[in-house]
């Protein structure tokens, strides 16, 4: 059943898709409505699909990699609709709209991954630390889109053509957005880099900061700290700030493809 | 239907011979009224703004022709305006109409004041009791095509003067300019226009200086701003998030030491320089500062003729809406003049079928409530059905040119009364009781009075729907 879910939810997302790319073509300004409402239908048959599969588990970790991209997927549509509800602008939507499609497609109908069958993730430490690092990547995500749109709306106004685009929101807007997004994600980040040691402490000692997955996750951090600080001290906006959130975002991609090279973050067993 | 409409607009005729034609509002109920009983008139609205005056009727002849109104009511020599004047006559009348309320016909096509007038002379209009039946319904019609229009193309969207593009720039910048502050550097005609858009956007605190500092003071008092000595604009310019410049200059006033200057004191927040001075006030070299941008005089006129253009392409867009409403409009128009025959034949059919139930039902007996419901049906079903092919044959007849002969057919076979030539069957009230007098009406049977057409139908074909299936 969570999977059937799962696959409503996609198709109510697909109409996303199809709004970035019509939006591209300058003729989704009619469709915005239906895809929000579409959005959040998605959103609610996504969450039954998340809720379903927590029962059937009995834990609330991800257990599969398709899980987790769920999830993920999740928190980042639900981080767009606050911003949409607080700021009425669905440009974002250009960008999250087909990552949001992609991450529940990959998880409603790419390969079943095997279940990860480290006792590790059994234990109430560990969802706290995945939680509130996906919540801080969806956060990070929605800041980068910012940035792109920041960047886009920017040289649109400097070079003075405005083309026939469709209209983005005012620059300052998304400024704003960028910036409450990266205010939100920080504490989420921090406090789940704190969870991920404790239990790292734990079980591996203190070598755990070896791990390169555990190196670019630091790192991450900086760069986000780095962010917030040259923001508010040095006055740090516009094109500087949406260029750094855009590398830190990258940063964070990596970090999450690195679970590849990770000792720790393989969860398959041995 | 026959409609007429003649007039002047703006591309026709000079403001000499419009002014001549227009009528001020306070004498224009009483035109509408002399219009309507001008022989042959039997609708009749005028249209007088200051780029055109029109009128329209509904008249009883397709010969008549408006200019005898024109020469009785101006007392003046039509010939003088024949240069001038258009006429247009059923379609073209009807889509002439639709262009003037979708703002298609205007001066600045799009601006939308042009369908607040043609409402205003509407209700003049209907004031007056010059509306009845059809021109009534072709207005409402055009106020539906407006709405359409402006709602799926994009025509009255864009800014079209250097003014608005400014504030529709300002406001791409920093979304709602509650709060912003303006400051105009020389004290023109033109910054002053831009400030008092970008104040009608919701922008606060007015800053002015000009090298002459008395003309700053006038110009602040205007706005209840504060005027600044020219020597210290330096120092003040930074507080402004809008800076408009037009002073006599021969050299760039900002540059981009300046520049940097104010960003390092605002903490980078932005700032939009609107350049309306030549030679130019602005360095343009600002503009490539983060944080800045720079338009200037050639900057906005570019903004104004690119979004020209796109509302002429959204004219050709709005021209197909109009033309599809058109056809839907003429043929709501044919199924008028055979409705009131398709009512009759149902009201016809139903006094049969009830008295042929009254007659029957004694020799019934006492019926059930499914056995009385049964018999309903029954007849009710073969009376959908009878009537089924006249009704269609009717509809179809006024899709064509032969409503007429069709329709006296059915009347003839069914032996319905006779037909009611003029139909103004629409509200009741509306009729003016001066019409119904006239030498004009008298001829003909007093119209009798029926609801809208369109609304008589539903019911019927839902009765159909509901028997088929049984």
């Amino acid at each position: 059943m969570p999977l059937l879910w799962l696959r409503v939810a996609l198709v109510f997302y697909s109409l996303g898709l199809v709004y970035a790319l019509l939006a591209l073509a300058r003729k989704a300004e009619s469709l915005a409505r239906v895809t929000m409402s579409a959005f959040w239908l998605g959103l609610i048959f996504h969450f039954v699909s998340l809720a379903e599969l927590t029962l059937e588990q009995g834990h609330l970790t991800p257990s599969t990699q398709n899980h987790a991209e769920s999830l993920l997927a999740f928190l980042v549509a639900a981080f767009f609709l606050a911003f949409w509800i607080k700021y009425k602008t669905v440009s974002p939507g250009i960008f999250v709209f087909p990552v949001v499609f992609v991450l529940t497609l990959l998880a409603a109908v790419g390969q079943q991954s095997p279940e990860f069958t480290s006792p590790l993730l059994r234990r109430g430490w560990i969802f706290v630390h995945v939680t509130l690092i996906f919540l801080g990547y969806a956060a990070l995500f929605l800041s980068f889109v910012a940035s792109m749109l920041y960047l886009w709306q920017e040289r649109r106004l400097k070079s003075k053509n405005m083309g026939k685009w469709l209209r983005l929101p005012p620059l300052q807007v998304i400024d704003e957005i960028g910036y409450r997004a990266l205010l939100l994600g920080f504490p989420f980040i921090t406090l789940g880099l704190i969870a991920g040691s404790i239990v790292a402490q734990e079980q591996f000692g203190a070598g755990f900061f070896r791990d390169p997955k555990i190196a670019l996750s630091i790192m991450v951090w900086v760069i986000y700290m780095v962010l917030l600080f040259t923001r508010w001290n040095a006055g740090w906006r516009g094109r500087k700030a949406a260029f750094l959130s855009t590398f830190a975002f990258v940063a964070a991609v990596g970090t999450w493809a690195a679970n590849y090279l990770s000792g720790t973050h393989r969860f398959l067993g041995p | 239907m026959t409609f007429v409409l003649i007039g002047v607009n703006h591309k026709s005729a000079p403001v000499e011979v419009r002014e001549r034609l227009a009528i001020p509002e306070s004498r224009l109920a009483e035109a509408i009224a002399r219009l309507v009983q001008f022989p042959g008139v039997e609708e009749g609205m005028i249209l007088s703004t200051c780029n055109r005056v029109e009128l329209i009727a509904k008249v009883s002849s397709d010969t008549l022709d408006l200019r005898g109104f024109l020469r009785e009511y101006f007392e003046t020599d039509t010939d003088l305006l024949a240069d001038h004047l258009y006429e247009y006559r059923e379609q073209d009348a009807m889509r002439h109409i639709f262009r003037v309320a979708a703002s298609l016909d205007s001066m600045i096509v799009g601006e939308p004041q042009v369908l607040g007038q043609v409402k205003a002379a509407y209700a003049v209009a209907c004031g007056v009791g010059a509306l009845h039946s059809q021109l009534h319904a072709l207005i409402s019609r055009a106020f539906a095509v407006a709405k359409r229009v402006r709602t799926e193309t994009a025509i009255g969207s864009s800014a079209v003067s250097v003014a608005s593009a400014a504030v529709d720039l300002a406001t791409q910048i920093f979304g709602s300019l509650s709060g912003k502050h303006v400051y105009l550097v020389g004290a023109g005609k033109m910054s002053e226009l831009a400030a008092r858009h970008l104040i009608a956007g919701g922008a606060e605190a007015i800053f002015v200086a000009n090298r002459t500092h008395a003309r700053a003071v006038t110009l602040a008092e205007k706005f209840q701003g504060t005027a600044i000595r020219f020597e210290e604009l330096y120092e003040t310019a930074d507080r402004a998030d809008i800076v408009i410049t037009s002073t006599g200059s021969p050299h760039a006033i900002f540059r981009r030491e300046h520049g940097e200057k104010f960003l390092h004191r605002r903490k980078n927040r932005p700032m939009f320089f609107i350049d309306i001075a030549v030679p130019r006030d602005v360095d343009p070299g600002m503009n490539k500062l983060d944080g800045i941008f720079v338009y200037d005089i050639d900057d906005l006129q570019a903004v104004v003729s690119a979004n020209v253009a796109n509302r002429e392409r959204e004219a050709a867009r709005a021209h197909e809406i109009i033309e599809t409403e058109l056809q839907r409009f003429l043929a709501r128009l044919q199924t008028q003049e055979v409705t009131p025959t398709i009512i009759s034949l149902q009201e016809h059919l139903e006094t049969i079928r009830q008295a042929e139930l009254d007659r029957v039902r004694g020799r019934l007996g006492k019926l059930t409530a499914e056995q009385e419901s049964a018999i309903e049906a029954l007849t009710r079903g073969i009376m959908n059905k009878v009537l089924h092919t006249p009704v269609t044959a009717l509809k179809n007849a006024a899709r064509e040119a032969e409503a007429n002969t069709v329709v006296d057919h059915v009347r003839r076979i069914f032996n319905l009364n006779p037909r009611n030539l003029n139909p103004k069957h629409s509200n009741p009230k509306n009729l003016d009781p001066k019409d119904l007098n006239s030498k004009d009406t008298n001829t003909r049977p007093i119209p009798i009075s029926r609801p809208r057409s369109e609304k008589q139908e539903e019911p019927a074909r839902e009765e159909e729907k509901k028997v088929t299936p049984s």
